[in-house]
């Protein structure tokens, strides 16, 4: 496996009145290709804010964050929006769909971005909800689904492009034990299947079991690592 | 799925607030349409005068009468082709309220000066046989039930006693701005009558109307009038019809200038009403915009929908005030008598700024929430709580 994200001396401050609040501190961190990565640690050791430096949501303060040999800290805005749309999919806590589009429009969202023509979008939509196994609640609405089913198809438009990486933040924060399991079952899949390198923040050490490494984070430095 | 059915979900949302904002635009455009009719309207005698007409009349005011002497004279000066003149006659018809226009006016060369009243050659000939006949607007005539052959009968005040008129013609106006609520009859008629029972008010004249071969001459032709009559006992005052008529209209510049702030004060007020409902719609949505921007679309992108949501619900607002102000404005002009507006209608023009208007208040609403939106960063939009 070779080398997928590279974080060298990173560091990121936040400021508050004035007042320098330092959230991660170089801190150096290599991900292999198709590697499964969990980051645990408690509120404020900075997992989050690895996690959207990696996903190019966020500026560091320093250092640098290579991604498949693309320094992303070096890119405009424009460029880095472009390049989340090719490279990365976004898993969140809250699912964060649209709630006036449905399931499928929700998915088909990132593909708007590209040149692929509406019956092309319509295959590469049908596929994502069918590996997330909701081919059969395309038109129903986010209001029409429970929480892991809303998950699912959070997981459908994060896969729908075909990223290089999937990023998730506490997946399975806001779902019931079944429901957890469900969505944890089908990043597993994901991973070990279709090959795609996942970074996930958790809280819950049951879903970190399911990384292949898992990284400790305190006060924004990396301490420990479990293999 | 494209963006437009995102941008059409989106603005309805919040269906109950989408719907009283598009009801709020609508009465501001429908009151926008109203008022810039009423004030075109009024606008239209001005719009309706002839290039080739100059009016004459008493230097001190518009009151004062001119010496019928004069047109002799006016008929001699340079560049002029026909000289007509006319005399307010006020008076009653029936009750004080039944308002319209009543001129006396020369019969050999009136119509010929203004050939905008259309009547058959019948009823010219009726009208130039008989002393004590007229012709009457068709609005007017409509109005009050006056059909050809009928008699009317005016109260005098500024000539007093009854006056029997006979109508030889109901003329049909040439074109929309045309004049169709006056009443015309012979000045002979009613200088006989002044010989015989005010003989000291005869032989004058209200004002006198010229008709010119080239209209580029109509300023020397007016100073060649006032210089000719400057050390008359009556002198002159000359100007276009066009600028006697603004000058007319003038008298109720204040309540026009007014009705036309007023128009515009409405847009700005729902101008701000759209904003706040754009405002209150971005806010709400700053996680889900902070999502967007995570998926890679861009500023544009997002300004694509906020401003598209925006000029949407400005653009149904608009359409629908326009179709209800067009009803209003017709419903008016067929409820307000033809001689306070003898046109009320709206305009291509005042359709054209009702619509820039209510498309202008949707794209200034949004350019906040835009602002909002672009510059938020994605991190900050995810702690958004609203």
């Amino acid at each position: 496996m070779s080398t997928l994200i590279e974080v060298t001396n990173l560091q990121k401050s936040y400021w508050r009145n004035n007042i320098e609040i330092p959230v991660l501190n170089k801190l150096n961190l290599g991900v292999e290709s198709g590697e499964f990565l969990a980051l645990m640690g408690p509120s404020g050791s900075g997992k989050t804010t690895l996690l959207n430096l990696i996903a190019g949501i966020d500026r560091p303060t320093e250092g640098k964050i290579t991604i498949d040999g693309s320094d992303i800290a070096k890119m405009s805005e424009s460029n880095l929006a472009k390049w989340r749309s090719a490279n990365i999919g976004f898993i969140f806590q809250f699912y964060n769909l649209i709630p006036v589009l449905t399931a499928y429009e929700n998915v088909e969202l990132p593909l708007l971005l590209t040149k692929l023509k509406k019956d092309e979008r319509k295959k590469h939509v049908e596929t994502a909800l069918t590996i997330v196994g909701l081919g059969d609640r395309m038109h129903h609405s986010p209001k029409q689904l429970s929480g892991g089913q809303e998950q699912r198809v959070a997981i459908a438009r994060a896969i729908v492009t075909d990223p290089l990486i999937l990023v998730a933040d506490e997946p399975t924060g806001d779902l019931d034990k079944n429901s957890a399991t469900e969505i944890l079952n089908l990043m597993e899949k994901l991973n070990k299947e279709y090959k795609k390198t996942i970074v996930m923040v958790t809280h819950d050490p049951h879903a970190a079991e399911r990384a292949g490494r898992i990284l400790h984070l305190e006060k924004g430095e990396l301490v420990k690592e479990t293999v | 799925m494209k963006i437009l059915k995102i941008m059409f979900k989106n603005s309805m949302r919040h269906k109950l607030r989408t719907s009283l904002t598009i009801l709020g635009i609508s009465v501001a455009v429908i009151a926008f349409i109203v008022m810039r009719s009423i004030v075109s309207a009024w606008d239209v005698g001005v719009e309706a005068a002839a290039a080739d007409r100059v009016i004459v009349r008493n230097s001190v005011s518009f009151i004062f009468p001119i010496p019928y002497a004069y047109k002799d004279k006016l008929e001699k000066i340079d560049g002029v082709k026909r000289v007509t003149w006319a005399n307010w006659f006020g008076g009653v018809y029936k009750e004080k309220e039944n308002f319209f226009g009543r001129l006396a006016v020369d019969h050999n060369t009136f119509l010929d000066v203004y050939p905008e009243f259309l009547i058959t050659p019948d009823e010219k000939k009726m009208f130039m046989e008989d002393i004590q006949s007229c012709i009457i607007g068709e609005a007017t005539a409509n109005q009050f039930n006056i059909k050809k052959g009928d008699i009317v009968t005016l109260q005098g005040d500024i000539y007093p006693g009854n006056w029997d008129f006979k109508v030889a013609a109901v003329y049909k106006p040439r074109d929309k701005i045309t004049d169709a609520t006056g009443m015309y009859f012979r000045w002979d008629y009613l200088n006989e009558r002044l010989e015989k029972e005010s003989p000291d008010r005869a032989n004058d004249a209200g004002w006198y109307v010229l008709q010119v071969n080239d209209p580029k001459q109509i300023a020397a032709i007016s100073q060649k009038v006032d210089n000719y009559f400057k050390n008359s006992a009556a002198a002159t005052k000359t100007e276009s019809e066009r600028a006697f008529n603004q000058g007319f209209i003038s008298s109720s510049s204040a309540i026009l200038t007014a009705m036309n702030v007023v128009s515009f004060v409405i847009i700005g007020i729902i101008m701000l009403v759209l904003g706040n409902t754009m405002i209150m719609s971005a806010r709400e949505r700053t996680r889900e915009y902070s999502v967007l921007k995570t998926l890679g679309f861009s500023g544009k992108h997002l300004t694509g929908l906020i401003l598209g949501e925006s000029l949407l619900i400005s653009l149904i607002g608009g359409t629908v005030g326009l179709l209800l102000g067009e009803m209003v404005v017709t419903g008016l002009g067929q409820v307000v008598p033809k001689t306070i507006f003898p046109l009320l209608e709206v305009t291509t023009l005042n359709t054209i700024l009702a619509m820039v208007a209510a498309l202008l208040t949707g794209f200034i609403a949004s350019i906040f929430p835009i602002h909002k939106a672009v510059n938020t960063k994605i991190v900050d939009g995810f702690r958004f709580v609203g």
